[in-house]
């Protein structure tokens, strides 16, 4: 009786570390893991999932990255094999470990026509619905890698030098990057060429990033979460019929509104609690 | 006297199948395609390693059906044939441990041996379920975020980065460490396997009569409680942890031991 005790005893302090030791285990490994897929600024392949549905669906096999750089277009002008668009995370890249993305400095995406990358993702990380056309047909201009920002004050361009190289080498050129013409009051007789991005255009491809004569691009890819902002629901353009539909069938007079008054003080709410 | 078949058999199937891989990616063959976490066999047939696919669906990502699939025909080969025989046959690591074992007998450094009072065999098995649930809660596959096979396997293929790190921490900590400390105490993708082969057909065998109970097989052996019945009984190893690497076997100078089929006739196996 006393040794089946003195058994059920040590069993229980047995389990009771295993569970405690799991615990201190999973507290340090949550712990690495949360931090490790904190990498925002990464540009991942064509068709990607936004990126919180795309760390949990990569399984890290590099099919993607195997068919961009076997592709047969992907060669110099001599037959030999060029470096692939997509990478695989390696330990010290600073991104989610064996996970694709790709630099648009080292080689930006040569958005091909028949996307190699896309179908053969076995997981669905990379989604091929959204980069098919309506008619069925693979689209690549459906792509939105990320969205390329201009940096006005670095962009020789804005200086009034004549540069048009990023939008040359756009693949979407007069779509995705537009020239805009403005005169330059310094000299009175020229104008300014200024590159304009169009986002709802734009794929992120990184080819203007790749062409940008200044000694660090004037002109980058971001990814679109970082590179664009969000107005919210609450702002409609009233101007826009489209957009006013938002805002449902409703005339201004039948709109009434009652806001019990309030029973503070009036303040200066702009400027309240800040001291210059 | 010991020979090294088995050894051989063994490192020409892990170097050749690294090497169909390195091919993949340096020559563009579509032999086998990808990585351990999902492949392509033949360039159609998909094949998907079972615990990250758990983990991808701890996440809550609803996987597409080639992995679904590859993971089904993945744990259908070890659950009939293999038995454990992925991580003595096919991981990378296997490399990295053995040399680390081999070098600990070398070295005198099994002599004294260390009581390691938490660390025991099946902690691998508390990681392994401790893997999934930090992958439902992060939201990312959580082993495979360190796992040092894939780790390696990548490395191989496409280059190790600072990602070496890990395979020499693996090294070290077998070495100097816990012996058969990573592959036979922690590897949680080895414990999935460890429970997907229990009912293989291939089984070690031991014939009790020939045994002459030099007890080689045991100092050879990474799970060497999987032998418990050598000089006892003449009956197959049926625990899962066995690797089916043939280690006991290369070693046994009695024919004492073998490759055989799982008997189900006989209720002894």
């Amino acid at each position: 009786m006393a040794n089946s005790d003195n058994n059920r005893r040590k069993f229980m302090a047995t389990t009771l570390q295993s569970v405690g030791l799991t615990a201190l285990g999973g507290l340090l490994w949550s712990g690495y893991t949360d931090e490790v897929k904190a990498s925002p600024l990464v540009l991942r392949p064509p068709g990607a999932l936004h990126e919180e549905d795309f760390l949990k669906a990569c399984i890290k096999c590099g099919l993607c990255a195997e068919a961009c750089v076997n592709r047969d277009s992907n060669k110099n002008k001599d037959g030999s094999k060029r470096e692939g668009t997509l990478q695989m995370a390696k330990g010290g890249d600073h991104r989610m470990i064996g996970t694709p993305f790709f630099v648009p400095t080292d080689v930006p995406c040569y958005m091909c026509d028949d996307i190699p990358c896309v179908p053969v993702c076995p997981s669905g990380a990379l989604d091929e619905a959204s980069v098919t056309s309506e008619k069925g047909e693979l689209d690549i201009n459906q792509a939105r890698m990320g969205l390329a920002v201009v940096h006005k004050e670095s962009c020789i361009a804005f200086w009034g030098i004549q540069c048009d190289a990023c939008y040359r080498a756009c693949p979407l050129m007069d779509e995705a990057i537009t020239l805009e013409y403005q005169k330059n009051e310094r000299t009175g007789k020229h104008a300014f060429l200024l590159p304009i991005v169009q986002s709802d255009v734009c794929t992120g491809c990184g080819l203007c990033e790749k062409a940008c004569v200044t000694e660090k691009p004037a002109i980058f890819v971001l990814p679109v979460e970082q590179a664009t902002g969000r107005a919210g629901d609450h702002y409609v353009k009233g101007w826009d019929k489209k957009d006013q539909l938002r805002a449902g069938d409703r005339k201004l007079d039948e709109i009434e509104t009652h806001t019990e008054r309030s029973e503070q003080e009036a303040s200066d709410y702009l400027n309240a609690e800040v001291e210059y | 006297m010991s020979n090294i078949k088995y050894l051989l058999l063994r490192r020409t199937t892990q170097i050749g199948l690294l090497f169909l891989y390195f091919a993949a990616n340096a020559y563009g063959w579509h032999i086998l395609e990808g990585t351990f976490g999902a492949s392509k066999l033949f360039g159609f047939i998909p094949l998907a390693d079972p615990y990250t696919t758990l983990q991808v669906l701890a996440t809550g990502f609803v996987l597409g059906a080639d992995v679904l699939l590859g993971a089904l025909i993945i744990i259908l080969f070890y659950m009939i044939v293999g038995g454990r025989a992925f991580c003595s046959w096919v991981c990378p690591i296997n490399m990295v441990t053995d040399l680390a074992n081999w070098l600990r007998r070398k070295l005198n450094l099994d002599k004294e041996e260390v009581n390691y009072r938490f660390l025991k065999r099946n902690a691998r098995y508390w990681l392994m379920v401790l893997g999934l649930i930090v992958s439902a809660v992060v939201g990312v596959s959580a082993f495979e975020v360190l796992s040092p096979i894939t780790i390696m396997q990548r490395g191989l293929v496409c280059g190790f980065g600072a990602g070496i790190s890990v395979v020499i921490a693996i090294f070290l900590f077998d070495l100097f460490g816990v012996k058969n400390g990573w592959c036979g105490h922690l590897c949680p993708l080895g414990a999935s396997y460890s429970l997907i082969g229990k009912v293989s057909l291939i089984r070690v065998k031991h014939d009790h009569e020939a045994c002459t109970n030099c007890m080689e097989c045991k100092v050879v052996c990474p799970e060497n409680q999987v032998l418990h019945m050598i000089n006892k009984e003449s009956i197959s190893v049926t625990d899962g942890e066995c690797t089916n690497c043939g280690r006991c076997i290369d070693v046994c100078g009695d024919d004492a031991l073998g490759f055989g089929i799982r008997s189900f006739v006989n209720k002894k196996d």
